[in-house]
């Protein structure tokens, strides 16, 4: 049990430092995607630095664990937790979106270490993670494929087309994480385009479903691990969570799905990221 | 002698699996249209049924060469780049992945089907995509050769597959390099570029002008992108005129490709016979239909003497 606290507080404070990556960034009076990343940090926190098991030494290899960014557009979440596993110099941050960058707006295998599909365009993520699951069948790998998944990109047919596709294929190394943060760039989707019961909606499909609380690390780290067990069907994660999160002004704010942070709100956000040791941030 | 586009290209993917265990073949529920159910047959385990769902198959072709297989995705032309042009887009042109992608009953070769199911956009889709390389076969021969030759392309390839039977114009000894244009009647008045079923119309018109005693250089143009300029530019010089000859539009495909090189010289006239921005529609046959679009030898013909 006492490993097990210590496990969850070291996560904790790798979603902390995501945040805090995030933040650097974006940095002052440039557009970002600030709301989608910070949901989906102590995902992306739990999954890197607990499950995946993902180098930049394993990273060439067929044998290993994949994890696809389907939501393109919180790839900064990714960014920060590449960059902490070495796959590019941290000094790569404050040139994302930039010309002489190597972090493009959205992921590209070609142009980032550690980037497995080029996604943006919402809605294929899953069918990719379908087909990279196929292959790895095929070459006889026993791993696992991740998708992590929009609430609001539920709403592209594709996603559906790819969750017959993973049942009929018993794919059940395809695990779907769905970032259900209950926010679209314009506003909640139960003002503007609902989907109503995700659960449901991939099980009558077919696949195994599980609801979590996506800020907390007990509960992510348990349902990741009940998703190892092979049961001949696909599983799906929906993590609740909360859009920009961890930043008070962003928090449940469209707004700042996708926005420019003023020099006041950055200096919040680092404070709010500093941690116990109040970390000097660059 | 003519033979059948669909099943050499049947014949070829499953010659090509056998040697390699990577290849992987998709198709969405026409797998007796394409062929590809030689394949199915042949090398079940390496056979994935996509369903009537274009857009997934197309990004599971993605994961696919992102774990290493060296995927094949099936559909009518139409519908393997129009249903799924975001998907080729995004998920395999962008990160430049080696997927093949057949469209099958190209052009208007589905005579019957109708617009729907014709392809007149299909080149132009896949042509104005960086990273693509297109291909259009017009003989069983050409298929097959074409087949092995994306194996070695690094990046997507598209092949558009003709659904009827076409006469054989290439020894299997003839080599098929892509990019390369073939001179496969050489003349010194006009030149005429063509590929799949408009080279055969365009070999027609070059007899019959023969006997007017007007030599026309007949090109066949495998390979709309990439295209080999200088070898273009080359095969127009001292000619009175040139002619493209393509079943497609003509806005985007051949036409567009060659125009747009020979434009910098602007050294020749170009013309074209192929479809006048329209929509195909359904016939009894498909020479029938070939003819009421002025896709025919006599249309080639009345283009050279317009010059």
């Amino acid at each position: 049990l006492v490993d097990k606290n210590v496990l969850i507080k070291s996560l904790e404070e790798k979603a902390r430092i995501l945040r805090k990556n995030i933040i650097e960034m974006i940095g002052v009076g440039h557009a970002g995607h600030v709301g989608g990343s910070m949901s989906c940090a102590d995902i992306i926190a739990c999954l890197y630095f607990y499950k995946l098991n993902i180098s930049s030494e394993n990273f060439i290899q067929q044998d290993r664990n994949r994890f696809i960014m389907s939501k393109g557009h919180s790839v900064l979440a990714q960014y920060a937790a590449l960059a902490e596993l070495g796959f590019f110099p941290k000094s790569e941050l404050v040139k994302t979106k930039t010309l002489k960058g190597i972090l493009q707006g959205h992921p590209d295998r070609n142009k980032t270490p550690g980037i497995e599909a080029n996604t943006g365009s919402l809605g294929q993520g899953l069918s990719i993670g379908c087909g990279l699951a196929i292959a790895m069948r095929l070459n006889k790998i026993e791993r696992n494929v991740y998708i992590l998944l929009g609430d609001g990109e539920l709403a592209e047919g594709q996603v559906w087309e790819a969750a017959a596709a993973a049942k009929h294929y018993k794919l059940d190394h395809l695990v779907a994480i769905v970032d259900a943060n209950n926010m679209g760039a314009v506003g909640f989707h139960k003002d503007r385009y609902c989907m109503e019961d995700i659960k449901a909606k991939f099980e009558s499909f077919g696949w195994d479903a599980y609801v979590v609380d996506g800020h907390n690390m007990a509960e992510l780290i348990r349902v990741l691990d009940t998703c190892d067990r092979s049961c001949g069907a696909p599983k799906v994660i929906v993590a609740h969570t909360t859009k920009g999160k961890g930043l008070n002004f962003a928090e449940n704010n469209a707004s700042y799905h996708n926005a420019a942070l003023d020099e006041a709100q950055v200096q919040l956000a680092r404070e709010a990221f500093c941690g116990e040791k109040k970390e000097v941030c660059v | 002698m003519k033979q059948n586009l669909r099943t050499a290209y049947g014949e070829a993917l499953v010659e090509a699996g056998k040697c390699d265990p990577d290849i992987v073949v998709m198709d969405a529920d026409l797998c007796k249209s394409t062929m590809s159910v030689l394949f199915e047959k042949e090398i079940p385990e390496r056979f994935i049924e996509a369903g009537i769902a274009e857009q997934n198959m197309t990004s599971m072709a993605a994961g696919l060469a992102i774990g290493g297989k060296k995927p094949f995705i099936h559909s009518f032309a139409v519908f393997d780049t129009g249903r799924n042009f975001d998907q080729i887009r995004q998920s395999i042109c962008l990160p430049k992945l080696n997927v093949t992608i057949c469209g099958s009953s190209g052009g208007l070769s589905d005579f019957a089907d109708g617009a729907t199911h014709q392809s007149v956009e299909d080149v132009a889709l896949m042509r104005v995509l960086p990273n693509m390389t297109v291909f259009v076969p017009c003989d069983a021969v050409q298929t097959k050769k074409m087949v092995k030759a994306s194996l070695s392309i690094e990046g997507p390839v598209y092949i558009r597959i003709n659904r009827m039977d076409l006469p054989v114009v290439y020894k299997e000894e003839d080599a098929f390099i892509s990019g390369k244009a073939y001179v496969l009647r050489e003349g010194t008045d006009f030149v005429v570029f063509a590929q799949g079923v408009m080279l055969h119309k365009a070999l027609e018109a070059a007899e019959m002008l023969s006997k007017e005693g007007i030599a026309v250089r007949v090109v066949d143009v495998p390979t709309v992108k990439p295209l080999d300029a200088v070898q273009i530019k080359n095969l127009v010089q001292g000619m009175k005129g040139a002619v493209v000859a393509e079943e497609h539009s003509r806005i985007g495909g051949l036409y567009g490709a060659i125009a747009e090189i020979l434009i910098e010289d602007a050294t020749v006239r170009v013309k074209c016979v192929a479809l006048n921005d329209v929509f195909g529609t359904s016939a009894e046959n498909y020479e029938v239909l070939l003819a009421h679009y002025g896709l025919t030898a006599d249309k080639i013909i009345e283009a050279v003497r317009a010059f």
